[in-house]
């Protein structure tokens, strides 16, 4: 096992805790550029999807691992960002380089507007706020059809930056590495976020209000402030989504979508950057996975090909419900024990995590 | 000017008075304790003070300026810490992590400067960290710094709470039964730290507590309540020979008095 000899402070705010551990990293960044020369282009869609995703796992992460408010609504952000990219781009005549951040702050701005009223509530009733918004929000594209086409849809145009035109079946890799970058400008945001003021108060209101008041936390305005930044992120997902899917309509964002993301970040594991990505490995290899077992299974019976309605759907269900029995901590808590048991090794004890077995609050009905 | 001052405070629960006209000051620099049986409004009387409650009558002042019209995540800001009865820590983050957030009052960079991490927010972060060092250094809690909450024993936690507090750099400081449930060796730790505290610190301080032992050994002052009433206030020695002080913990010394049999 490392001990990490300490001794600066600035051991404890760096990004890595020692060199070892950014080099991995450095590793995995290396294979996640050179993807696009290594697989076919079906692939380097399977990894943009992947990444698009963990960037939306992200965004909520913030919400519901950080600070502990549950939103079974963010699907409707998502929307935000999707459609204020496109129409900021179509409308407008905005690049893609304004258009994208733009429509994450308008999503942001739309988190903030909706945390005002619903972040009153907590636990369960918090969830149904939020699921009301998801449902709205698929309502209001089709109402406001002049602007979002309806149920027809919109075309996600080219990207062009700086004279380079980017299409998802044109040029995937190009496209790939744009979602890439994005993906770690996200990253990187999350962690400043994390090792600043503004991060521990997340948690302090995450584990206890009250406590998180008497140290001088405005509660209304940290949780207004995280479903901003996490209405923000997911709204860039949403813009990328827009662009990876070509066509989208309001059936693009619906409900399922919003419960997906939560049991995504919830498989993956509350809490940290990590689970947002676990999960989205698991979003979106689970759609191949079936299909290829199903052919497997159906050939092997000697059957035609069939088409099983709602199985991805149960099987992920399934797969949550594996996990809060068995892994609370998702993924990620399953990888660290399996890190430690390897450091550790042959010392690993079976109770080494028993008392470490707690639910984040946001987990539990009040 | 005292530091504290409670003008006639009452609270209403319902037909319960919890808080029933109480007037007493905290003097800058001394150690003032509040003691009391079980239900005699102690604790609703800190939670009036770091504002989780709206007196029904009377005016809290603090540093001679009425703290009402503030929120309760406004008192921080003043100079008040507290602690609480039923230690409220952040569960799933580490001491060093629940130390920091005790400094909340003390930031000074933005949103945005935070998210890019600017060599201002760095630097920031190391005061707060060489604050929070100190704090550590003071209550000897060195050994479980990058230990979370949820696995650590009550005594540390108890200990993590006032550190918590005392990370905020407060002017004054109200600790609920900073020694309920700790050993004899714990609590003795209580009492140097609390001497301490206001002699090295200079920081005000005012608890709850029902340890007498602990109360006569560090308090200058002791205000007795029973049934949210003021009875006693004085010196240690005097509130506890005072004789309604004797009569709410003991009973009555009224010799003529029948017994049932």
């Amino acid at each position: 096992m490392r001990t990490v000899f300490k001794t600066t402070y600035d051991a404890d705010i760096n990004l890595f805790r020692h060199g070892p551990q950014a080099a991995w990293y450095g590793l995995l960044l290396v294979l996640m550029l050179v993807i696009p020369f290594m697989f076919d282009d079906f692939w380097i869609g399977e990894a943009t999807n992947m990444l698009i995703w963990a960037i939306a796992g992200m965004g909520l992460m913030i919400l519901v691992g950080q600070t502990g408010q549950a939103s079974l609504g963010h699907a409707a952000f998502l929307a935000v960002g999707c459609y204020a990219n496109v129409l900021l781009q179509e409308k407008l005549g905005l690049p893609f380089i304004l258009s994208f951040p733009l429509g994450g702050l308008i999503a942001g701005i739309a988190g903030v507007l909706v945390a005002i009223p619903t972040t009153r509530l907590h636990g369960i009733y918090l969830a149904i706020a939020t699921l009301a918004i998801s449902i709205l929000a698929d309502d209001l594209i089709v109402i406001a059809e002049p602007l979002t086409n309806g149920v027809i849809g919109l075309f996600a145009p080219d990207i062009a930056i700086f004279g380079v035109t980017i299409n998802r079946y044109g040029n995937p890799d190009l496209f790939y590495w744009l979602v890439l970058a994005i993906t770690l400008i996200v990253v990187l945001i999350y962690r400043n976020v994390l090792r600043t003021s503004l991060g521990r108060s997340f948690a302090a209101v995450r584990d206890s209000e009250v406590s998180a008041r008497a140290m001088g936390v405005n509660v209304a305005r940290t949780k207004a402030i995280s479903f901003g930044i996490s209405a923000g992120i997911t709204g860039l997902a949403g813009a990328l989504m827009g662009h990876f899917a070509g066509i989208f309509n309001n059936e693009t964002f619906n409900i399922i979508i919003s419960i997906q993301l939560l049991l995504m970040i919830v498989i993956g594991g509350l809490g940290s950057i990590h689970g947002a990505f676990f999960g989205a490995i698991i979003v979106a290899i689970l759609p191949q996975t079936i299909a290829i077992a199903r052919d497997q299974v159906t050939g092997a019976l000697g059957l035609s090909s069939v088409a099983i309605p709602g199985l991805e759907t149960a099987i992920f269900g399934f797969i949550l419900i594996g996990f809060i029995l068995f892994e609370p901590m998702g993924i990620y808590g399953r990888w660290i024990k399996i890190r430690t048991y390897f450091e550790l090794f042959p010392f690993y004890r079976r109770d080494m995590f028993r008392r470490q077995k707690s639910y984040l609050k946001t987990e539990r009905m009040r | 000017m005292s530091l504290l001052e409670i003008d006639n405070v009452t609270l209403r629960f319902g037909g319960v008075v919890a808080v029933d006209q109480v007037s007493f000051s905290v003097e800058e620099g001394e150690v003032f304790a509040i003691v009391g049986p079980n239900g005699a409004g102690k604790s609703t009387l800190f939670n009036l003070i770091s504002r989780f409650y709206d007196p029904a009558e009377g005016d809290i002042r603090f540093d001679g300026k009425s703290i009402l019209s503030l929120g309760a995540d406004a008192i921080a800001g003043l100079g008040i810490a507290r602690t609480f009865q039923n230690i409220e820590l952040f569960e799933q983050a580490t001491v060093l992590q629940n130390l920091l957030v005790g400094r909340h009052r003390h930031r000074k960079s933005n949103l945005f400067s935070q998210a890019l991490f600017l060599p201002s927010v760095r630097e920031e972060e190391r005061q707060h960290r060489l604050a929070v060092e100190r704090v550590i250094e003071f209550l000897d809690l060195q050994a479980y710094r990058e230990k979370y909450i949820a696995g650590l024993p009550y005594g540390v936690r108890k200990v993590v709470e006032m550190g918590r507090a005392l990370a905020l750099e407060p002017r004054l400081l109200l600790l609920d039964e900073p020694a309920s449930g700790l050993s004899v060796e714990e609590t003795q730790d209580v009492a140097f730290w609390v001497e301490d505290i206001k002699k090295q610190m200079g920081i005000t301080v005012l608890m709850v507590e029902h340890d007498m032992h602990l109360v006569a050994s560090v308090s200058d002052r002791v205000l007795a309540l029973a049934d949210g009433k003021m009875l006693a206030l004085g010196t240690p020695p005097e509130v506890q020979n005072h004789p309604a002080v004797v009569e709410a913990y003991i009973g009555t010394t009224d010799a003529n008095e029948k017994v049932p049999a």
